[in-house]
């Protein structure tokens, strides 16, 4: 039990060893994917434009039922006018990095996980070696990097459909009467550029986190259908726990 | 940028030159000392039963996997020596067709033809566009180049696949089974093709294949083998006429004889009764 135990947790350090030097070769092969922009934009559009719907609709929804569970409690206290202060803050500071994050490892990441290990599976990898073309620079680094510009769009995304558009406003000030000036000025005077600041930090390191976890478990998995499924698996599992756990940290690291 | 390794031994006939290789994957032994020689400007076939490291060899040659001991030389430059770049530089002067196409999946086969190209050369469009549509031609394809290679059957991908190998015009090509799946017709036009880049652009072609009478009679020489040793070795004559029992066995495909058909197991008889 103990020495299973052991064993498990040599195995996770040596697999955070190695996902730790597979970081270092993708950051030296980052500038020259840069000289192929065309490569990161198609791999925008996969990771970035194909999750939008997903986004937007989560963002709607999440927004709304805040609202309604904000208002149930604010309204006791004659305090309905702060419904969107609540909102907001939540949204910024937390839910919008996180919930994006976890909608991104599970539509996006999986699909690169996959992706890749197909491409492993099917020799893709080794017939670009042959060519002198390498993988790292050509098919890793920009779908990393495609994913880090993404997620602070999509957390953006949501954000702005879960406060405005349908989401906190729709029920707050049409569903639920309060005032849409004081909404949107309770909202205002009560947010700084801290929170998006730290909303764009958390947005910007959770991408990394889940892109990288992606290509890593792509890039190593054992070329059989078994092995692409088992890296698409653990790529949601790894990466939705990495974002909660950074989450934690980062929040408590700016709250200081 | 450090300074291009010069080739030692200046042995002009030989290109490829594997010394002492042993290679072994978990506890089994895979190549067991072996000495490979491709002489430039030749057809080489290397055969031997599935499963005794053909790709392996292509692999370690082409300096993806390396060695445990021993050495490959290209050109009089030690593969495995290289750093990066230099191994990149060089792979340039080689081509390979895998065993099952690899083509890449998202691009068109005009697309995976003309990649190599502009990854590695400035030519214009146009001047792209005419290299692709002869090298399609030449492997019969040509009204194929609007596909996805979900849309190939086996043997059309392979036949892309060495058409995109030799794009780049290389100096050897390694074809990995390129006769697996392909119907008679394209089988001799394949055969043809080998011959013909052999012969008029003097490209140094090494043939890995079980279709043993196909590749014997293309080959300007052959390795036989098996079990991690080099069985056999000279030109299809002498190999076919060899007096050594397994590779008779081999040639003629007999499952019984030295060569064992079935990977190492206890015998039928006693894991049939044996308890497990
Ligand atoms: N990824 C791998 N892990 C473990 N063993 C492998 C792997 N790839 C190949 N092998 C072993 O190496 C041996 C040689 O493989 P290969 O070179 O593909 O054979 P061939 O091309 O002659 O059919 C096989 O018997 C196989 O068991
Ligand atoms: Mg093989």
């Amino acid at each position: 039990m103990i020495a299973n135990l052991g064993a498990v947790l040599g195995n996770f350090v040596a697999g955070l060893g190695r996902a730790q030097f597979f970081l270092l070769a993708i950051l030296r092969a980052v500038p020259a994917a840069l000289l192929r922009p065309s490569l990161i934009v198609r791999q925008l559009y996969m990771s970035g434009v194909l999750s939008l719907i997903i986004i937007v609709i989560s963002g709607m929804f999440i927004g709304m039922v805040l609202s309604l569970q904000a208002h149930h409690a604010l309204v006791r206290f004659g305090a309905a006018d702060s419904v969107g202060v609540l909102v907001a803050l939540s949204i910024i500071r937390e839910l919008g990095p996180v919930v994006t994050a976890l909608l991104f490892a599970g539509r996006a990441g999986s699909a690169l996980a996959a992706e890749i290990g197909l491409m492993r599976a099917t020799d893709q990898l080794s017939a670009m070696e042959m060519m002198a073309v390498d993988p790292m620079r050509h098919v890793i680094a920009p779908r990393f990097i495609a994913g880090l510009l993404a997620m602070p769009i999509l957390t953006a995304i949501f954000s702005v459909m879960a406060i405005g558009v349908v989401g906190g406003h729709l029920i707050t000030v049409d569903l639920l009467g309060v005032d849409a000036g004081s909404y949107w000025s309770q909202i205002r005077a009560n947010t700084d550029i801290h929170d998006l600041n730290q909303c764009f930090i958390k947005a910007t390191v959770f991408g990394a986190v889940v892109s990288w976890i992606a290509v890593y478990q792509g890039y190593h998995s054992p070329p059989t259908s078994e092995g692409v499924s088992r890296a698409t698996t653990s790529t949601v599992v790894v990466s939705s726990l990495s974002v909660l756990a950074m989450d934690f940290v980062l929040t408590a690291f700016m709250f200081r | 940028m450090p300074p291009i390794p010069q080739p030692s031994a200046a042995d002009s006939a030989t290109l490829v030159r594997v010394r002492g290789l042993h290679f072994s994957r978990g506890t089994r032994k895979i190549y067991d000392g072996v000495d490979v020689d491709i002489p430039r400007g030749k057809v080489t076939a290397i055969l031997g039963p599935s499963g005794t490291g053909k790709t392996t060899l292509l692999r370690i040659i082409g300096g993806q996997w390396r060695p445990e001991t021993g050495a490959v030389e290209f050109d009089g430059i030690n593969v495995h020596r290289l750093g990066r770049s230099e191994l990149y530089a060089l792979r340039k002067r080689m081509g390979m067709l895998f065993q099952n196409g690899a083509l890449l999946t998202d691009l068109s086969v005009y697309e995976n033809i003309a990649f190599p190209l502009r990854e590695h050369t400035r030519l214009p469009e146009n001047a792209i566009r005419d290299i692709v549509l002869m090298k399609l031609e030449a492997v019969g394809l040509r009204g194929a180049r609007d596909l996805y290679p979900e849309e190939l059957s086996g043997g059309m991908s392979r036949r892309v696949a060495l058409a995109r190998a030799i794009a780049l015009d290389p100096e050897m090509v390694m074809y990995d089974e390129p006769f697996t799946g392909q119907d008679p017709i394209s089988m001799g036009v394949l055969m043809r093709l080998i011959r013909s880049l052999n012969q008029s652009l003097g490209i140094t072609s090494v043939i890995v294949s079980h279709d043993v009478d196909e590749v014997l009679s293309i080959a300007d020489q052959a390795y036989v083998i098996a079990n991690g040793q080099v069985l056999a070795r000279g030109t299809p004559d002498e190999i076919r006429a060899s007096p050594l029992e397994y590779v008779q066995q081999f040639l003629q495909g007999r499952p019984d004889g030295p060569v064992a058909f079935h990977y190492k197991a206890r015998s039928l008889r006693d894991d049939l009764l044996g308890s497990a």
